[in-house]
């Protein structure tokens, strides 16, 4: 093993960079450094200027993440040793207006997540229900949404989806995944609500099923089923609106 | 007091033969055209039969010349593709059970391939039969 | 208005975006619908440290559990140092705030006919912790934060830093807050505030905490004249991964899991924490309290019975026995950890452990409501100390005090500020000296030559050495001497970068200036405190010393700038000091 890998870093200050340039940095190869140490390196012992975000390290936040090698990654769960001999590249996450170096604009996900109504919705509104007792659910019922309840809005679905990159007007995967966790929990009556935003052109039909989301999605979310089975409910419910008098409501 | 100066990178016109997933992707929906082919395609053959032996053997003269015929294998692979494209997409799209398990995916592909074999098996069966 | 130095004006502002200050913000939109509420955090609030919470929450649930034995748990663990009447309110809550977010969709892991299921946790007589598998803080912050979204009254400046409150004759107006993306230095007035910052774990080099967990609310009310409080109590967890500190949640052990010394021998039986047990003894081994386990560590290792490894010494984890399904089902995230940081699979092989820095007992100081002595400043969450945790906290008390805490300061600070004033002006002048200094001193370029990271390592170097798991008056008092030379020394640090936009080598500057304040108050405390108590161990004062020390110790910050320690009584009402005995 060699003794120092070279990390080439996109650099963009808004300040004085009309666009992004590639700065080059030479950090020590240890078996157990991550993208994100080798980045701390740079950041403590080079060069301060250099700016991205991290914060808790282990894979739950969803500060980190950024292109390396081309792929969205989550940077404190990239080790440098994958990348010998180098150099590896770390760019901000593709489809995502740049800030400032590694950091992005993240205001468009912010914007878009409260349209898919990610929140228990009853038809006993629950401002008025005092919590005494719980609502019961069977580890059957919770094991049906949980994987989609794991989405840590780390936007590597976004970077990785073209989609996304070509229709910036995209919901996008993760808000989708998102929806279709608080539909399939059994606490929730709010379908209805959330399919008549999803069924909007730029919901889930904005979709063409390339499956890169769920590809590099580090929590094992698969947010391309989640979209596939709301085009099917979609589907559905536009027949029996057809179909039904009143539209099956 | 500065104004915020976002940097928004360009999408190359070949962003999607940078990676092989995106490739296949495109591939997928270029597709489309060659299934919308061979729909224009059957048509044509049921038009033609519905008008009569000699229409039908013009059709058949047409269909065979080479242009045709290239077009059609081309098709024919874009279609293979569509279908094995989907059907291992499949079981991403519908979460099967059966008796409150989860079918694997494994087995919903190959159900999948079964279906074709046994309809494709019944349509030539009709045709030749 | 953009361009004047006030930005906007609301009600109540809530510094911090986790667990505490999600739960503030729904208690005072559901409570309070005309008041105006803001959130201002320097992440996203999704991002906050609650979401590495793993192992659980704690509140009485089962038909065999009540209300008494959580009390006495808690205070017992808390070495008779929290305060009896606060620990009651907060387990007498805790039940329903879980409830409620069970009601906003938390993923609780259940029992097969539906209901809540509860696991065992270290210091607890009953089973009585809630989790979501191993992932219990992050499916809390996530479902108070999707559940946040829907109160549109709810303003939130995301990604913003607060560097100052507005203070003035003993009353807070607001704060001075710096758009990380867009560099503009700006007040928000309010007519109350609360401090949800979280901790402080990044003041030791070797902790689980995240790289945001600076003390920042601390540090603001430190110096707006809010004294803080049990800042000598620092909690090390014993077991988190080493070289990484990420941890390895106590749930682990709660599950079944064994500390086990190089030879194999599950050596915390020579520790007075009972005799072990094939299967989990409540209160007793492996699920004894955190400072007395991380304490056994170290005697460990001054008796050559702990192994080696590239980053010091360790002792093992063994989960192995508990098998493949039960791991997968109730700690997959341990195992992905173990699998993804330290290369090795917890259902085959021993997880090597050290203890870690984790959680601040000590913080602003608070009554039951969150209110600080200060007019209109509320603290809640780890910033705050109002003290259920005394000298040392139990695992799985911290998320249920987010939200008891966090709920109770939002109504208190809702109805502070609906018989609030006007913001009188000279909050305006304050503001504008607040911009000049960081505009000045930080980002006005000058020579200097110190570099933030250097400065910042020495502070926790220094941090670790006086302030570890064991302590003495000489090593804190030099401690504390180092500390005052990097005080001079941030005097002098560089700032390379002079961008406006997404600065975060001002960010860190900042934030180390708060870790140097706090850390400052630690030692001061425990220097103060000459006894051992809980997480406080002196070996010059072995012994625990009710006569001079069941008090609380107040830091105070003097005009000048220097601490100053006062008294405070602990409050006790139902459980008379003893013993804290543990596996007999």
């Amino acid at each position: 093993m060699a003794d120092s890998i070279r990390l080439q870093v996109s650099r963009y200050r808004p300040d004085t960079d009309a666009e992004p340039h590639w700065q080059e940095y030479d950090v020590p190869l240890r078996k157990e450094w991550t993208v994100l140490d080798g980045l701390n390196h740079v950041k403590n012992e080079i060069d301060p200027t250099l700016s991205f975000r991290w914060s808790c390290r282990m894979g739950i936040c969803g500060s980190c993440g950024m292109d390396v090698d081309g792929e969205p990654k989550l940077t404190c769960g990239t080790f440098l040793t994958d990348y010998e001999p180098g150099p590896v590249t770390v760019e901000p996450l593709a489809n995502f207006p740049v800030v400032r170096d590694l950091v992005v604009d993240l205001s468009d996900f912010m914007a878009k997540l409260p349209r898919v109504k990610p929140w228990i919705i009853r038809d006993d509104d629950h401002r008025t229900v005092e919590p005494d007792v719980e609502y019961l659910q069977t580890p059957e019922e919770l094991d049906a949404y949980k994987q989609f309840s794991m989405c840590i809005n780390c936007m590597l679905c976004y970077a990785a989806c073209p989609v996304y990159g070509l229709d910036p007007e995209f919901i996008g995967p993760a808000a989708i995944a998102l929806a279709e966790r608080y539909d399939l929990d059994s606490r929730d009556q709010g379908t209805r609500e959330r399919l008549d935003v999803l069924i909007e052109h730029e919901g889930v039909w904005g979709c063409t099923f390339v499956g890169e989301c769920t590809r590099v999605c580090p929590q094992h979310v698969d947010p391309a089923a989640a979209i596939q089975r709301y085009k099917l409910k979609a589907a559905m419910a536009t027949v029996k609106a057809f179909l039904l008098p009143r539209g099956g409501r | 007091m500065t104004e915020l100066r976002l940097y928004r990178r360009p999408v190359p016109t070949w962003w999607w033969i940078r990676k092989r997933s995106y490739f296949v992707f495109v591939m997928r929906e270029l597709s489309s055209i060659f299934i919308a082919w061979f729909v224009v395609y059957l048509l044509l053959l049921v038009y033609a039969v519905g008008r009569g032996e000699a229409a039908y053997q013009r059709f058949l003269d047409w269909a065979s010349s080479p242009w045709v015929t290239v077009l059609n294998v081309v098709a024919l692979l874009f279609v293979l593709l569509h279908t094995v494209t989907w059907f291992t997409l499949t079981p991403q799209a519908m979460a099967v059970r059966v008796g409150g398990r989860r079918v694997p995916a494994g087995q919903i592909i190959v159900g999948q391939f079964v279906g074709l074999a046994l309809v494709s098996g019944f349509v030539f069966w009709l045709v030749t039969g | 208005m953009s361009d004047s130095v006030i930005r906007a004006a609301h009600d109540v502002l809530i510094v911090g975006g986790g667990g505490a200050g999600l739960r503030a913000a729904i208690a005072i939109a559901e409570t309070n619908p005309g008041l105006d509420v803001a959130v201002v955090s320097k992440v996203y609030p999704m991002r906050s440290h609650t979401v590495s919470a793993e192992g659980g929450a704690a509140g009485v649930i089962a038909d065999d559990d009540s209300l008494d034995e959580h009390c006495y748990d808690t205070v017992s663990g808390s070495d008779w140092l929290g305060d009896q009447n606060a620990i009651e309110a907060f387990v007498r809550e805790a039940p329903r705030e879980l409830l409620q977010l069970e009601h906003w969709g938390c993923p609780w892991s259940r029992q097969p006919d539906g209901r809540i299921a509860v696991r065992a946790f270290g210091g607890m007589k009953k089973k009585r912790t809630w989790f979501a598998a191993d992932k219990t803080g992050f499916h809390m912050l996530h479902a108070l934060f999707q559940t946040s979204l829907r109160y549109a009254e709810v303003t939130r400046y995301d990604e913003e830093f607060v560097t100052r409150l507005l203070v003035d004759d003993g009353r807070v107006h607001g704060a001075v807050a710096i758009g990380l993306m867009s560099g503009r230095i700006q007040a928000i007035t309010a007519k109350a505030v609360i401090l949800c910052t979280g901790g402080c774990g990044k003041v030791f080099p070797f902790t689980t905490n995240a790289n945001i967990n600076t003390g920042d609310g601390m540090a603001l009310a430190y110096r707006a004249g809010a004294p803080l409080e049990d800042m000598e109590f620092v909690q090390y967890h014993p077991t988190g991964l080493p070289f990484t500190g990420i941890l390895i949640t106590e749930a682990a052990r709660a599950e079944g899991g064994w500390l086990l010394n190089k030879d194999g021998y599950r050596y915390l039986q020579d520790y007075d924490l009972g005799t072990p047990t094939p299967t989990p003894e409540l209160r007793s081994m492996e699920l004894g309290p955190r400072d007395r386990l991380s304490q056994a560590f170290v005697h460990e290792v001054e008796k050559g019975r702990a192994a080696d490894s590239p980053y010091g010494p360790v002792v093992h984890l063994d989960l192995r026995h508990l098998g493949e399904a039960l791991i997968d089902a109730k700690l997959p995230f341990v195992r992905e950890l173990c699998l993804k940081y330290e290369r090795i699979d917890p259902v085959h092989e021993l997880v090597p452990v050290r203890p870690v820095v984790h959680y601040m007992m000590g913080g602003v100081s608070t009554d039951i409501d969150g209110a600080t002595p200060l007019g209109g400043l509320y603290a809640a969450g780890e910033t705050a100390c109002v003290s259920i945790n005394g000298a040392n906290r139990l695992g799985s008390n911290s998320l249920p005090e987010c939200l008891v805490f966090g709920a109770r300061a939002g109504r208190a600070a809702a109805e502070y500020a609906s018989a609030a004033g006007s913001t009188p002006s000279v909050v305006e002048a304050q503001a504008t000296d607040e911009v000049r200094r960081l505009e000045r001193d930080l980002l006005g370029k000058r020579p200097g030559g110190e570099s933030i990271a250097a400065v910042r390592e020495d502070m926790q170097a220094t941090m670790e050495e006086a302030a570890g798991i064991f302590r003495t008056g000489p090593a804190m008092a030099k401690g504390a001497d180092t500390l005052a030379e990097l005080q001079e020394r941030i005097g002098d640090v560089d700032l390379a970068d002079t961008s406006r936009s997404f600065n975060t080598e001002l960010l860190a500057a900042l934030e180390l200036a708060n870790m140097l304040d706090i850390s400052e108050c630690i030692l001061q405390a425990g220097m103060q405190r000459e006894e051992s108590r809980g997480a406080h161990q002196r070996t010059d004062f072995p012994a625990r010393d009710d006569e001079r020390f069941l008090t609380h110790l107040l830091v105070h910050r003097n005009p000048d700038g220097r601490s100053r320690i006062e008294h405070m009584p602990v409050t006790i009402t139902r459980w008379v000091p003893g013993e804290r005995v543990y596996g007999r």
